[in-house]
């Protein structure tokens, strides 16, 4: 019990540590706490539409990546969880590639590409290059699924007379909702915090949350920087938190842990 | 082609076109200009000048190249070799007495980019940071200038902390789900044949996770040496790591640094995909 709670304050020091500053007004060396505690941070921030756009655009962003790289991957992932065929050792290997090469090689290159068709500082741009990482992970996530994927349920349906449409919607998704979920919950996280690409291909145009923290860091206002911190936390910590059990135990980890541990390099 | 095979390739087209299409585009622009290939100012004519002149330490982003190659050799290593022995001791310690949390707490780690990380770091160890200010408070220094250089310093500590504070937790996950499924039997032989807790960890739980350890090592090397926000981040001008270099140089508006900015990110991405290869290669024996 002790020892839990130990670890329980260890896990929320991050947050407190940010809290302390987020929350002070007039903080000075060397008072080891804040004496005057404010929200003004916030109310500033919120009610800034510099800051209220980047929340948009990154939330937005990122949720239409994910959406993008569930679609794109899905029958990838199918494919290579549930059939063996030639090549498929050099089909995981192109897959990989993405995950390893750094952002900031992919995001260079990117970004001259977008400059040259246009894209560049559009969001459609910055979609397409995050997908570049997601959908590998996506994929990877997807296929473990599919490797203890029972296909006969399908055929079941099949043989009762339902149409492929139905069956998509009836059998194959709600079987794998949980998988998909997980995938998807990858790519949001890994488009949410992406600074780079973001930066790169959207040439400073589009201020997504990451593009806002990091240029508030060069300018040093602690209370700020730690705001803007917290409400980019907000998401992932509210996400892990209320997965946690389900990504610890669920059957659906044990299999892709390979891929989930890699996902904790983003 | 036969039905099936048409059916294979077409499931596989999506993911395979987009991906081989933008990385391969990026890789093929990137590579034209780090060839001095620059429609911008209208040179077509390539030229290795570039790479020449990260070899013989001239040009704009040139002439840092060889301190920065060392610097990001000593951030990568340093924060590579540290991770895997704090990595070593948790698993070690943690398989000894399971529990939910501990898993809880290793996956909590997700929650927080490398960018928060680092901002953390910042307000922790900075001079004015709250370590600073307890440490004021209770008389252990007199002025902030008192505390330690310990971000934004000259050798990367605080960058290597950074890391640190990152990498134990994953690589940690990575050992202990080994352990958890794997160690048991062993160590209760060992235990039984008077192994002392010495010993198991020498000839029962190193032996066994040292493959897996050793492909999350090389992940973790290859993902920091190619990294750029944290360092930029917590780094000074000078040394500055590759990645910081390359972007910087590729943003110059002079446009024959971007050519060198351009080359350098290439080696960067070459030599981590090395380093990636040699993970992979160790897991298949693994396996």
């Amino acid at each position: 019990m002790k020892k839990n709670l130990l670890i329980g304050i260890a896990l929320l020091a991050p947050l407190l540590a940010l809290g302390l500053f987020a929350f002070s007004r007039r903080w000075f060396y060397p008072d080891p706490f804040p004496v005057e505690w404010t929200t003004q941070a916030f109310s500033r921030l919120l009610s800034d539409s510099r800051t209220l756009k980047a929340i948009l655009d990154s939330l937005l962003l990122a949720l239409i990546v994910s959406l993008l790289s569930l679609i794109i991957g899905y029958p990838a992932a199918r494919v290579i969880g549930t059939r063996d065929f030639p090549g498929k050792k050099w089909v995981w290997l192109a897959i990989f590639i993405p995950t390893v090469v750094p952002p900031l090689a992919i995001g260079m290159g990117l970004s001259i590409l977008a400059l040259q068709t246009g894209l560049a500082g559009t969001r459609f741009g910055i979609i397409l290059a995050h997908i570049v990482p997601t959908l590998p992970y996506t994929v990877f996530t997807l296929a473990g699924v599919f490797e203890r994927y029972d296909e006969n349920f399908e055929y079941q349906a099949l043989a009762l007379g339902a149409s492929s449409t139905r069956i998509f919607f009836t059998v194959t998704l709600r079987l794998l909702t949980p998988g998909l979920a997980v995938a998807g919950l990858f790519a949001f996280l890994i488009s949410w915090s992406q600074y780079l690409l973001t930066l790169l291909v959207g040439g400073g145009r589009v201020l997504t949350l990451p593009v806002l923290l990091f240029s508030a860091v060069s300018g040093g206002n602690p209370t700020t920087i730690s705001a803007l911190s917290l409400l980019f936390l907000a998401p992932p910590v509210l996400i892990i938190a209320a997965t946690a059990r389900f990504l610890g135990a669920h059957r659906v980890l044990r299999k892709s842990k390979k891929c989930f541990s890699l996902c904790a390099l983003w | 082609m036969k039905p099936s095979n048409l059916k294979l390739a077409l499931h596989l087209a999506p993911t395979l076109g987009i991906l081989l299409i933008l990385l391969g585009a990026s890789l093929a622009y990137g590579l034209a200009q780090s060839l001095g290939y620059l429609t911008i100012i209208g040179e077509k004519e390539l030229s290795l000048s570039a790479y020449q002149n990260l070899i013989s330490g001239q040009g704009t982003a040139g002439r840092e190249f060889w301190v920065s190659l060392g610097f990001s050799l000593w951030i990568s290593l340093a924060s590579t070799i540290l991770s895997t022995i704090g990595a070593l001791f948790l698993a070690t310690l943690l398989n000894r007495r399971p529990s939910r949390i501990d898993t809880f707490a290793l996956n909590w780690n997700l929650a927080f980019p490398h960018l928060v990380w680092g901002v953390l770091m910042l307000l922790l160890l900075s001079q004015s940071g709250l370590l600073a200010r307890w440490a004021g408070a209770f008389g252990i220094i007199n002025t902030p200038a008192d505390f330690p250089v310990l971000v934004r310093d000259r050798f990367g500590f605080g960058i290597i902390l950074t890391y640190i504070g990152k990498e134990v937790p994953f690589l940690t996950l990575v050992t202990l789900a080994l352990l958890r499924t794997q160690s048991e039997g062993y160590l209760l032989v060992a235990e039984n044949l008077g192994a002392n807790a010495w010993q198991r960890f020498r000839l029962v739980t190193l032996p066994l996770v040292r493959p897996a350890l050793l492909s999350g090592a090389l992940l973790v090397f290859a993902y920091i040496f190619g990294a750029y926000e944290v360092p930029a981040l917590l780094g000074v001008r000078y040394p500055r790591t590759l990645p910081v270099l390359a972007l910087e140089a590729f943003t110059n508006p002079d446009l024959h640094a971007r050519a060198e900015g351009m080359a350098i990110s290439l080696i960067i991405a070459l030599i981590v995909l090395v380093i990636a290869g040699l993970a992979r290669a160790k897991e298949g024996i693994q396996e």
